[in-house]
Parts: C-alpha cells; structure tokens; sequence
C-alpha cells in the first residue's frame, strides 16, 4: 500500500465504486471518522501502513462479557518492533496500552484482555526500529463493557488485590523464546461504573504501569489504562537466560506498587502476595 | 414529538371511554403448586417484545395474616399483575416482597410494591446499585423505553445475612443466604408447612444455568442444599414445580463438565478463546439458550479458576 499508494487508492475506489451502497455506510463512514481522529490525537501526522499478515490481531467477533474481551496480537518477530500500541476505538479513553519492549522480548508478540464499551474496531499499531507504524484492526461486537460492573463477588476481589501470579511453560531452555503470563489481581475500576445507592460513579483506580524484566533486562514496559479489563493480565514472550529470574513491577493509580519476582525455571509458575 | 402527544392524548380518549373498567393489569396465570403456594411459569427467553420480559418464574405463599412474595418479574407491569393476581386469588395483602438474587427478570416488577418491605441478601443492594442502570438501559434496548418506565428505586428494608425466618400467620417461611453461586447475593426460600423451596436462579431447569457468580461455588451451595427436607421445588427457570433433589442432577452435570473442561484448558496452556471453543460443547443439546450462555459462562469460569 505505501509501496503503491496510487494503485491502492485506485483499488479502493473502485472497490466503493463497484459495490452496492451497504446498509451500514453510515457505520463505517463513522468509525473511517473516529480513527482519522485518533490518528490525529495519538500519532500526529506520522503515516500508517496496513501491517498485511507481519502483525495480526485475533479478538472474538461477537464478544461473550464485553468486560472482559480476550485480544492476541502475533508479530513477525524479525521485526523487532520498539512499540505495539493496542487501540479500541469508541472506547472513552481508546488507548488501552502501549508496550515497549526491551533486549529480554523475543518479540512476538503480546495477548491480553480488553474492555469494549459499544461496536468498535480494535487495533494494534506496532512501532518499527526506524520508525514506521504498521496496523492491524479487528471489529468486535460487545456493549457496555466500560460501565459493566463485572466485579463478581467484590469481597474476594478486595481479598486477593495486589496479588501476582506468573505461569511459565512446562519447558524452558536459555536462549529459546518462552510464553509467559503476568496475571495482577486489581479491580482496574474505569471510573464509568454508576453507583444506584450512592449516585455517584465508583472513582477510577486502576494499573498505570507493569514493567517486566528478565535477569535484569527489560522484556516490555507497559503504560495501560481502563479500557484494559479487571485483574489485567499480560502474555508475551521472553527469551530466558541461564540461571535468570522474572521480575514484574505494577504501579495503579493511587500510588500502590505491586512486585513479584520468579525464577525463570520450567514448572507451573509460581503465585504469591506482592511484595 | 406531535405525534407522540396527539398519540398519548388519544390513549388518554381510550381510558376514559372505558372508565368503567379500574385502571388495572391484568392478573398474572399462577397455579398452586401446593396448598397456598402459587407460582407463575416465565417463558425460557430472553427478554424481548414477544414475551414481555417475561422470562422468570414468580410466585407467592399465603399465610393467615398475608402474603410473600417471591420475587417480582422483568418488568414494573409483570409487578402490577402479579399484584393482581394476589388479590384475585387470596384476598390478601403482600406483607414482604422476597427478591431471590439482583437480576432483572427477578427484581424489576418490585415498583408494583412500593408500600411493601423488601427482603434480600445481605449484599443485595450493593450489588444491584452497581448494576441497575445497566439493566435499565439493557431492558429499555429489549423492550422499548415505556416497558423500562417506572423501575424503582434500588430498595433493601429486610438484609439477610444468613437466615431469617418470617411468620406469615401459622405459616413460618425461612429466608437462606448463600454464598456466592449463581450470583453473589443468592436467597432461597423455604416454607416448612409444605415442603416447598423457592430455589431462585440456584435452580435452572431446562434454560443453561448462567453463571454471574462462581461455578465452583454454586456446585458447593448445591452440595448444603441437596440436605434441605423439601418434597419440591420452584425453579427460577423451568417449570413451576419439581422433584427435590432429584431435579439438581442436570444443573449439576452441566457445572462440573465447565469446571473440569476449563481446568483441562488451563493445565494444557490454552487461553479464553479456547477454552469458549470447546468446554461443555458435549451439554449443547441438552439446554435451551446454550449458544447465548455457555461461552460467558466458559470466560467467567476461566477468569476465575485461572487464580487457582
């Protein structure tokens, strides 16, 4: 596409031209809208170009709790991407979170779990070395997952706040990219929950920052907001050095850090308070 | 907006023509399931214009000095007519409206008993403040905005926070809070006369059990009621009346095959999506609303036993 704008403008015209007017114009003409918006809002002037296939995103198209809506991105790992920015277009705060991986990241790419709020496009915009932001984009159906109280039993939830847990493969070899998941216990309230006693909205409070290190390197430092769901939950990858350990680091909103540190040994992971 | 008022001012015509007739709803079907005990069967739905919103059972229990109720319906006008049933065949006055848990097609018909104290769990009235507006807005989607008028005022008067027995007059009725199964504030309620136990949504028949709450939790609760001395029970979806205990069997089958299919989905590494692929796909045909509540009921579980 940025190769040969030209021929892809042309093809994308007479894609419209060539097609009948779909019942849902309006829609799509609506989200074309927003995202020039956010374009404009989080990267400026820079040029995007469609990812084709070196980064994909895989989100249900219907969601089943739009509270909770799992999102996979895989990246094509030689493109060593500096950052993956994941978007959520009508949400009321878009920007979910943005990843900057380090040394420790083999680089293929992140899943986590997103709050929908109505039907949106969700993106994932990688950074490259030299600069170049390259997209992917899935539509999910799902409403209201933003105001959604979807904390089930807030007693337990407020017994196990603060509470890592770290799941490593069955097998590790130094050197040999490994999927981990970093699981925080937080309840990430987004502010947008409405209380029918107290008139008021719940306050917002919620995880700011999780940053994660492998002997001593850093594998991905993420900034994430409310659109990310309850309990936020990370799976990525990691190339383990001999003898290393795994090192997450989450700060929320109202100043409260949350650690927890594992040896990068095969096993079921480990779980624990934070420290 | 024109036409909207002219169409208003016509109804308005309408009533008056057939002022005749007390402004009133029609009264709600209810069989007597045992004797003073009556139950109205909801539609296995979702709700939506052709049933009404209504999608839940009801039901209430006559004693000499009045009447309980047993949760209220979808919607303020299932209340009214619910109301109206009470009156038609009892002749007596609702004394307590009992709300079995904080979902909608239970609690929305409570506006029809503003003069009446309201009983629930302990943690009843958090838990639906946090999601009345929801709801509200998700029925006004479902019905229109007239049907979701009138919702009242989230409202508590009798918390339970572990039993509570109530005499209605030579008939003593036991209110039971459970920890979290079906939702995080399940009531049920027992009448001693009778044998009869109004399970609330602890109790799915035929419709897939739906899990707001904690399915390893609701398979424990099951576990403490199996014991309660009840002959029968009313659902709070299914037929009005059914064998106790035998009637738990389906519900639990469905709630261990999830359980044990997430489980087997976390201990190979997989994640949500496929876990929602393939756990319970066995029990498909054997409920009605699979396809609408089987994978929220996949995610929840596996948010939860993930913790594990």
């Amino acid at each position: 596409m940025t190769q040969y704008p030209l021929s892809g403008l042309l093809a994308g015209l007479l894609l419209v031209l060539s097609t009948p007017v779909p019942v849902a114009a309006a829609d799509r003409a609506d989200d074309v809208a927003r995202w020039d918006l956010l374009h404009d809002m989080y990267f400026k002037d820079r040029p995007v170009e469609e990812a084709g296939g070196r980064i994909r995103i895989e989100a249900p198209a219907r969601a089943y709790d739009a509270a909770l809506v799992p999102v996979r991105v895989e990246v094509e790992p030689s493109l060593r991407l500096k950052t993956l920015s994941l978007l959520v277009d009508k949400n009321p705060v878009p920007l979910a979170a943005t990843v900057r991986f380090g040394p420790a990241s083999a680089g293929s790419g992140i899943e986590t779990r997103l709050r929908v709020n109505e039907y949106t496009n969700v993106r994932a915009l990688g950074e490259t070395q030299d600069g170049r932001l390259l997209m992917a984009e899935a539509y999910v159906k799902a409403a209201g997952g933003c105001s959604a109280p979807a904390v089930k039993d807030p007693q337990e939830a407020l017994a196990r706040l603060g509470r890592i847990k770290v799941k490593l493969p069955d097998t590790l070899a130094p050197g040999s990219p490994a999927t981990v998941q970093v699981m925080i216990s937080h309840p990430n309230s987004s502010g947008l929950q409405f209380d029918q006693v107290s008139r008021t909205y719940i306050p917002a409070h919620y995880i700011q920052s999780i940053t994660i290190r492998s002997g001593g390197q850093l594998v991905l430092e993420a900034e994430t907001d409310i659109s990310i769901s309850e309990d936020p939950n990370l799976r990525f990858s990691v190339v383990p050095i001999e003898g290393g350990s795994l090192e997450v680091v989450a700060h929320d909103t109202k100043g409260a850090s949350f650690a927890r540190t594992v040896p990068l040994t095969a096993g079921a992971g480990a779980d624990g308070p934070a420290l | 907006m024109g036409i909207r008022l002219s169409r208003a001012a016509a109804t308005a015509a309408l009533c008056l023509l057939a002022v005749a007739v007390p402004a009133s709803a029609e009264p709600l079907a209810v069989t007597e399931i045992a004797p003073g005990i009556f139950v109205h069967q909801g539609t296995i739905a979702e709700p939506a214009a052709d049933n009404r919103g209504d999608t839940a059972n009801m039901g209430f229990i006559v004693g000499d000095d009045g009447v309980a109720v047993v949760d209220s319906g979808g919607t303020p006008e299932l209340g009214r007519r619910l109301r109206e049933a009470i009156a038609a065949r009892t002749g007596k006055r609702p004394v307590i409206v009992i709300n079995t848990h904080m979902h909608p097609d239970h609690v929305f018909g409570n506006a029809a008993f503003a003069d009446v104290p309201i009983a629930g769990h302990a943690t009843l009235r958090d838990a639906l403040a946090a999601r009345q507006d929801v709801y509200r807005q998700r029925l006004t989607e479902e019905l229109g905005a007239e049907a979701a008028g009138g919702i009242a005022p989230v409202r508590v008067d009798r918390p339970v926070a572990e039993e509570v027995r109530i005499d209605l007059g030579n008939r003593i009725i036991v209110l039971t809070a459970h920890p979290t199964a079906h939702t995080n504030n399940d009531l049920t309620v027992f009448d001693r006369k009778t044998g009869t136990l109004f399970a609330g949504d602890l109790l799915f028949i035929d419709h897939l059990p739906v899990v707001d709450g904690n399915a390893l939790g609701w398979l424990r609760v099951i576990d403490g009621l199996e014991r309660m001395p009840a002959m029968r029970a009313v659902p709070g979806h299914g037929p009005a009346v059914v064998d106790w205990p035998s009637a738990l069997d389906a519900e639990r089958r469905y709630l261990t095959v999830l359980v044990d299919g997430v489980r087997r989905v976390l201990k190979a590494g997989g994640g949500i999506q496929d876990a929602v692929a393939r756990v319970a796909e066995g029990e498909q045909d054997r409920w009605l609303l699979f396809d609408a509540y089987n994978p929220r009921n996949v995610t929840a579980t596996f948010a939860a036993l993930e913790w594990e």
